[in-house]
């Protein structure tokens, strides 16, 4: 059974005047997995996050969550029923105390899961009778993820929700992002962390100055993306080696280095062919991926 | 019962690591016939790895034949006849390795230079495979 998408949009665009913060973008985001929304500051994720939920008015274009259109208001309002959000900033009553803003935000939930909020107040240590405006920031992050996991939503959008968080925060708040995924929650977060990314992720959308450069699966990643080192005997014959999926090449002096995003199989055949004396392949981790993507656009 | 260690940048996706791990456990002995692994749920909190890949594996597994799966109470190895044959065919294969390998030692290759040549053969040889 092929799942419909979480999230799909149609050339969604938002522009300040005359700053366009995301330009026709295309996003699909699959039931049933995680994928992670990468950028630079300022990329754009968090415009587009805010239009998937109505939060922004788009300018341009449509898209539905959960087969929900998000620029209409009743539409919308429904959709949101499903979907947990977890904001960058966090935005929680400083007046309340960590029990109060559990039980006010739980009143608005039926499927609350009482199971989930005992356990992850354990787990996570959080002082009840505290107020939230004198809470640290790593214990903040604790109580708006808290407030989105006891929900049962169908969709968790999460802003950067490892900022703020030590090591071990962040490796807990990973494994609780697995035992939501293995308990059928579509899951799409935007972060910084790229190892963290590269383990739990099956795909990837990057984002880079408001346009979508890349919605892949990490498998595929993996499996395709390749540098190659090449040895010559004399100097290197670089203009052979314009072969499709060849992103970058580099030469010093009778080496050749290679970016590939496919054809690595071509490119080392072409090395074979062209006599070089030594063929080294590295696979390529998606830090480098992201860089090179980012620094092409 | 084994350990599995993923390594996200070897290039090679996360599911058929672990598909190669339980495998070569079944080949070394290390998990027997009628072992039970750990639920997809459980292995991927504990691996901090998305279900999926773990659920992929497992399926895979399942139909190569190493892997039974029942709904409810988890997964099962079944070692066939045909994975011990295997095994023994990959030790020969390796006591072969071996002997090559002690040769052009002693003709002077570093064993580095050794794992370069390898694998750049072995690349090659892949591309006229798959073009036949």
């Amino acid at each position: 059974m092929i799942a419909s998408p979480a999230v799909l949009t149609h050339d969604l665009a938002k522009s300040y005047g005359p700053i366009a913060a995301v330009s026709d973008l295309n996003l699909t985001v699959k039931a049933n997995s995680i994928t992670a929304f990468l950028g630079q500051n300022g990329a754009g994720k968090s415009t587009t996050i805010k239009m998937l939920l109505g939060m922004v008015r788009p300018t341009r274009g449509e898209g539905t969550v959960l087969g929900k259109r998000i620029g209409d208001a009743e539409q919308n309002r429904k959709l949101r029923q499903n979907v947990a959000y977890v904001a960058e900033n966090k935005p929680l009553y400083g007046y309340m105390t960590v029990e109060q803003t559990i039980r006010f935000a739980s009143s608005f939930y039926p499927d609350w899961r009482a199971d989930s909020e005992k356990k992850l107040l354990h787990e996570y240590r959080l002082p009840l009778q505290q107020k939230v405006k004198n809470l640290s920031k790593g214990m903040r992050t604790k109580l708006a993820l808290l407030l989105a996991f006891a929900r049962r939503p169908e969709l968790l959008i999460l802003d950067e929700p490892s900022e703020g968080l030590d090591p071990v925060g962040i490796e807990h708040l990973l494994q609780m992002l697995v035992a939501q995924a293995a308990e059928g929650v579509t899951i799409f977060f935007s972060s910084h962390q790229i190892a963290e990314v590269e383990r739990v992720a099956d795909h990837v959308c990057i984002l880079n100055a408001g346009r979508l450069v890349m919605n892949a699966s990490l498998d595929e990643l993996r499996q395709s993306y390749r540098r190659i080192d090449f040895v010559f005997p004399s100097t290197p014959p670089e203009r052979e080696f314009c072969i499709a999926g060849v992103e970058k090449i580099q030469s010093a002096g009778h080496q050749l280095s290679l970016f590939a995003s496919r054809n690595a199989d071509a490119v080392v055949e072409r090395g074979h062919d062209l006599g070089a004396v030594s063929i080294e392949v590295v696979p390529v981790g998606l830090r480098d991926i992201f860089l090179e993507t980012v620094k092409e656009n | 019962m084994i350990y599995f260690k993923l390594n996200p940048n070897t290039g090679q996706p996360l599911y058929l690591q672990l598909m190669q791990q339980i495998r070569h456990g079944a080949e070394t002995g290390a998990l027997q016939d009628g072992d039970q692994l750990p639920g997809i749920r459980t292995l991927a909190e504990e691996l901090v790895v998305s279900p999926n890949t773990v659920a992929k594996a497992y399926s895979e597994l399942e139909h190569d034949g190493l892997l039974e799966l029942r709904h409810g109470s988890g997964a099962f190895i079944t070692v066939r006849r045909r994975t011990r044959a295997l095994t023994d065919h990959v030790q020969v294969a390796r006591r072969r390795l071996n002997k090559l390998i002690e040769q052009l030692r002693d003709e002077g290759l570093l064993d580095e230079e050794i794992k370069r040549a390898f694998e750049a053969e072995l690349l090659h040889s892949a591309e006229l495979v798959r073009k036949p």
